[in-house]
């Protein structure tokens, strides 16, 4: 190891590692989308915390700070200098000959006179003095600016003749860096470091100095902005609250649009207006959407909960005219986008749905898997299916049949290509004013739910049949071609699919045969089917399962024990079956069953047992009266365990599976099954087999852990 | 209001087009944008461009939707320093106040897919009304920008009803007189919206695409063998481009059709910025010494 001496000019020598101070840094950009501000502070804070811990600078705590136009981090506590370090190196014996020495001394740059001597071994200490914080933050700032992860960044000005010109999110304008009331010196892209910073885009545009990270969030205060996030936040909601309450009416919370608008504004101004209710004719999902995805408004309920004629906007000004322009010129836009939607909606009420159906096979489901229109036809025939076979009990096959004909439909509707998030709910609307039956329009309107986890899971039996169908269907037609999902790419929702269709499945405690029910979607495809896919999307259920089951709770092992039985695709049955097993692992009945199987097992498999064909005679000598026991268990319990299982009574099968337990314990504590005599010892290993077999007829108890 | 902007804007040095007499979607398409946009040598200017756009025509039905309406076009290449101070500037010079209307830069990264050409920057909010698209460009026709140039593209017909204070595009006064908006473009937009929409022969559309494509081509790799001519092939592209639009109002192109029509276009937008490119390299790079594309 090299350790040299830094020559320290006095005008630089660190001042005491003992004075402490704050750290401001601010770095100001033109206005920075509202949705990348929370994780450039996260990522501004582990960059500058990273930087730090280089040389081993703890800070005492680390704030940041985002406006659409700056974005500030303050580290508390700084030391003014790091420790200074002394390094010891160990060097040759005194006792070694010249050329060690000389070896030594060149590498640590010392004479002999400056090693130290301890028990005949020469050391080489050196002592690295600190270094200044203003001069180390001075390296970092530049190097964390060129680091930043935006998500995209761009070049500009005169400089980006060059694409190798400094990028940011926006042009870059200003650099506040303060460590105590001490400018940190920093020149990046013809940015220099300083002390001004620049208040509200229009309440104070001119230049403010800033004297330390103490008076950071005051001046800018004074000047308009709210450099806070969380400030702004609580700005937004409770005043778009208080809006709401003034006006008799109920704000409908939107937290993503609190955090949207506080990210727009740095001095936000919520304010509420009014539009023509003859929009409220239009459905208030589309309202909602229409306000807050275009113009980022929150909505109000009036007191019977219906969607009100009101809008609340945030401004970034306070105005003279205490908004009265502000909120007229957003009324208007706002009148324009209800105007549009209405011209939609009324132009999609025209046209029947089973027209817009006819229409679907202009639009490709995907690029292998042909058209939409061919997606619907199979969805019909599956929905159908479920209701004609009572897998959806009380379904009426014609009506999960139409159902499943038009659910589509809306993806041609206007409404839907201007809001796709709208599909499923359009379809519904216009159904039910085309007077199809409330069962289908609720279907079409459902059918895509459950979206995701904690989203409302359907039980209207039509409802039930094309959610399933569409989503089976979705299944099985890209795992027939190949296409599962892998790792962490998803592109088609398969893992949600799946998880929607055992949610649903459960829900309404269905008898769905998975398999069957496979099949049956894949025979509607045209073209030969894959054995593999269809078996791979059997697995891929049971991994969706063991997923969703984990989060309910339920051991995956214990689902495992049950799969591994095969031929089990009944969820509602498996999920029983192994809801019985957990509960009986959990006793002391269940957790000595289980070492004495395993005992039995790893003994057949230590002896490599096979089953020879029972030739069903009896045995040629006595058993031991523990052998005995155990046989007698055995004819007891096992045509009981069957009897349960097939009844689907697994507490009962659970109950003659418990019943082995004394009986196997007992064999083994008297029993030795690795007799001399060979009858004896087959005989044994025999019985260890039915043992085995026995409690495999309810649960492969290998897959258990523990 | 266009004359303030022109007073406005050279000032500042822009020189002061007049908009190209050709069907296109936004003032980006004119070629003092997309072609002056590539290359080092500076460019400052400003025009008024009309714009067609056939899906959003409604018949004249709706308060500010329009097939067809106007664009107040500036760009500026290198982009400022200053260029948002500009840009407030030159609402102050039209009777927008700041002080008593809520002006917000709201994300919008800008992304031409038949131009082949992206950049970043802002819708800029009026009130919640978008009023301009504010754009620094990073690529065109494939090429990088170098060096950046800022574009600003101004909705005049939203940006007059702010300062007319009226709700409906129709009402705007286009004279003092008693003239309106609606007098001169309500019959344009329901005829518009109706051949758009409705009417246009589809055959003759698509066989229109064929032909402006295969002329593009042919401007690129005259058939003489002679060198390719850059511009006019940058016509056909635009053509190109307005046709597609309009089958695209016919309804007559399906999702899977949509990719490989814009793929068209974007191709033929790129050979023309490429034969652009090539045409100027060595004058550029006599010029500008260390440049390159």
């Amino acid at each position: 190891m090299t350790v040299t001496v830094d020559p320290v000019p006095p005008e630089l020598i660190a001042p005491a590692p003992g004075d402490r101070a704050d750290f401001l840094l601010e770095l100001r950009s033109e206005e920075i989308p509202a949705r990348m501000q929370d994780k450039a502070r996260d990522d501004l804070a582990r960059l500058f915390a990273a930087e730090l811990d280089k040389v081993g600078l703890k800070p005492g705590a680390i704030v940041t700070f985002a406006t659409p136009r700056r974005l500030a981090l303050i580290a508390r506590d700084l030391p003014a200098a790091t420790e200074p370090v002394t390094e010891e190196v160990k060097g040759p014996k005194t006792a070694a000959p010249p050329q060690a020495l000389e070896g030594f001394l060149r590498k640590t740059g010392l004479t002999r006179d400056q090693l130290v001597e301890r028990d005949g071994i020469l050391f080489a200490i050196t002592r690295k003095p600190g270094r200044a914080t203003a001069e180390i933050l001075a390296d970092a700032i530049p190097a964390i600016i060129r680091a930043f992860p935006w998500p995209k960044s761009m070049r500009w000005g005169a400089a980006s003749a060059s694409t190798e010109s400094l990028r940011w999110i926006r042009p870059l304008h200003g650099i506040v860096a303060l460590l105590g009331e001490g400018v940190v010196p920093v020149e990046i892209a013809g940015i220099a470091s300083g002390v001004t910073t620049f208040g509200h885009r229009f309440h104070h545009p001119g230049p403010i100095t800033i004297g330390s990270a103490a008076d950071y969030e005051e001046k800018l205060r004074a000047c308009h902005v709210v450099v806070d996030q969380d400030q702004r936040r609580v700005a937004v909601r409770d005043r778009a609250a208080a809006l709401a309450a003034e006006a008799g009416l109920e704000l409908v919370e939107d937290e993503g649009l609190v955090g949207e608008n506080a990210g727009l504004t740095e001095g936000p101004v919520p304010l509420l207006g009014r539009f023509d209710a003859d929009y409220l004719s239009v459905p208030p999902e589309v309202i909602q959407l229409t306000a807050r995805v275009n113009q980022k408004y929150f909505v109000c309920r009036d007191a019977s909960g219906a969607l009100a004629n009101a809008f609340i906007c945030t401004a970034n000004i306070d105005a003279p005219d205490g908004g009265a322009k502000i909120v007229e010129g957003n009324r208007k836009v706002l009148a324009a986008r209800l105007a549009d939607a209405r011209f939609f909606y009324d132009t999609d009420l025209k046209v029947p749905l089973e027209e817009q159906a006819a229409k679907l096979d202009r639009i490709v489901f995907h690029e292998k898997l042909g058209q939409v229109a061919d997606k619907v036809a199979r969805v019909a025939k599956l929905a159908e299916w479920l209701a004609t076979g009572g897998i959806v009990p009380g379904c009426d096959p014609a009506l999960a049949r139409r159902a499943a004909e038009l659910c589509k439909a809306d993806l041609v509707t206007g409404m839907v290509g201007e809001f796709p998030e709208l599909q499923g709910v359009m379809g519904g609307y216009y159904a039910a004013a085309q007077g199809e039956h409330p069962a289908v329009a609720e279907a079409i309107r459902d059918h895509y739910k459950p979206a995701g986890q904690g989203d409302e899971v359907p039980t209207a039996p039509v409802t039930v049949a094309v959610s399933l169908a569409d989503k089976l269907d979705t299944l099985a037609a890209f795992f027939d071609a190949g296409m599962p999902p892998t790792g962490s790419k998803d592109p088609f929702a398969l893992r949600r699919a799946a998880l929607g269709v055992i949610a649903t499945v459960i829900e309404s405690g269905l008898r769905l045969p998975l398999a069957k029910t496979i099949t049956q979607a894949l025979l509607a495809r045209p073209g030969r089917h894959s054995l593999e896919g269809q078996l791979a999307l059997l697995d891929f259920f049971a991994d969706r399962l063991k997923v969703q089951q984990r989060e309910a709770g339920v051991r995956h092992d214990l689902i495992d024990a049950v799969f591994a039985l095969g031929g089990e695709d009944d969820l509602v049955r498996l999920l029983a079956r192994t809801a019985a097993l957990q509960a009986f692992i959990g006793t002391v009945d269940g957790a000595n069953l289980l070492a004495g199987y395993k005992r039995a097992a790893n003994i057949l498999k230590k002896e490599g047992y096979a089953p020879a064909e029972q030739d069903g005679s009896g045995l040629s000598y006595t058993p031991e009266p523990a052998e005995a026991a155990l046989v007698a268990a055995l004819d007891s319990a096992e045509p009981r365990a069957r009897a349960a299982v097939k009844a689907e009574a697994f507490e009962g099968a659970m109950a003659a599976l418990a019943s082995l337990r004394a009986p196997i314990d007992a064999f083994f504590d008297s029993v030795t099954v690795n007799d001399a005599d060979p009858a004896k010892r087959a005989a044994r290993l025999a019985l260890l087999s039915r043992v085995r077999a026995a409690v495999h007829a309810v649960a492969d108890f290998s897959r258990i852990e523990g | 209001m266009i004359l303030a902007l022109h007073a406005y804007w050279a000032e500042r040095g822009c020189v002061i087009l007049q908009p190209y007499d050709m069907e296109m979607g936004a003032g980006t398409f004119h070629p003092a944008t997309t072609l002056r946009a590539l290359g080092p040598d500076p460019w400052n200017a400003a025009f008024v461009q009309p714009c067609r756009r056939p899906t959003d025509g409604r018949y004249g039905e709706n308060p500010n939707r329009l097939g067809a309406y106007y664009q107040y076009q500036v760009i500026l290449k290198p982009s400022p320093p200053d260029l948002q101070d500009l840009y407030l500037g030159s609402l102050a010079a039209i009777g927008v106040d700041t002080a008593l209307h809520d002006i917000r830069f709201v994300e919008d990264d800008w992304e031409s897919p038949t131009l082949g050409a992206w950049g970043l920057g802002w819708e800029v909010w009026c009130d919640g009304m978008e009023v301009t698209q504010f754009t620094y460009f990073q690529q065109m026709g494939g090429f990088d920008c170098k060096p950046v140039a800022g574009e600003l593209t101004y909705g005049l017909e939203r940006l007059a009803m702010y300062i007319q204070d009226v709700d409906n595009v129709y009402d705007l006064a286009f004279n003092d007189a008693g003239v309106t908006y609606g007098d001169v473009f309500l019959e344009n937009e329901r005829q518009m919206s109706r051949w758009n929409f409705e009417v246009a022969d589809t055959d003759r559309l698509f066989d229109g695409f064929r032909k402006a494509a295969a002329e593009c081509e042919n401007c690129l790799a005259p058939t003489d063998g002679s060198d390719p001519l850059p511009i006019p092939a940058y016509e056909q592209a635009i053509k190109a481009s307005h046709i597609f639009n309009t089958l695209q109002a016919r309804g007559v192109i399906s999702v899977a059709e949509r990719q490989a029509y814009i793929g068209r276009v974007r191709d033929l937008a790129k050979g023309a910025c490429g034969a652009w490119m090539e045409r100027n390299a060595a004058d550029w790079k006599a010029r500008h010494p260390g440049w390159s594309a």
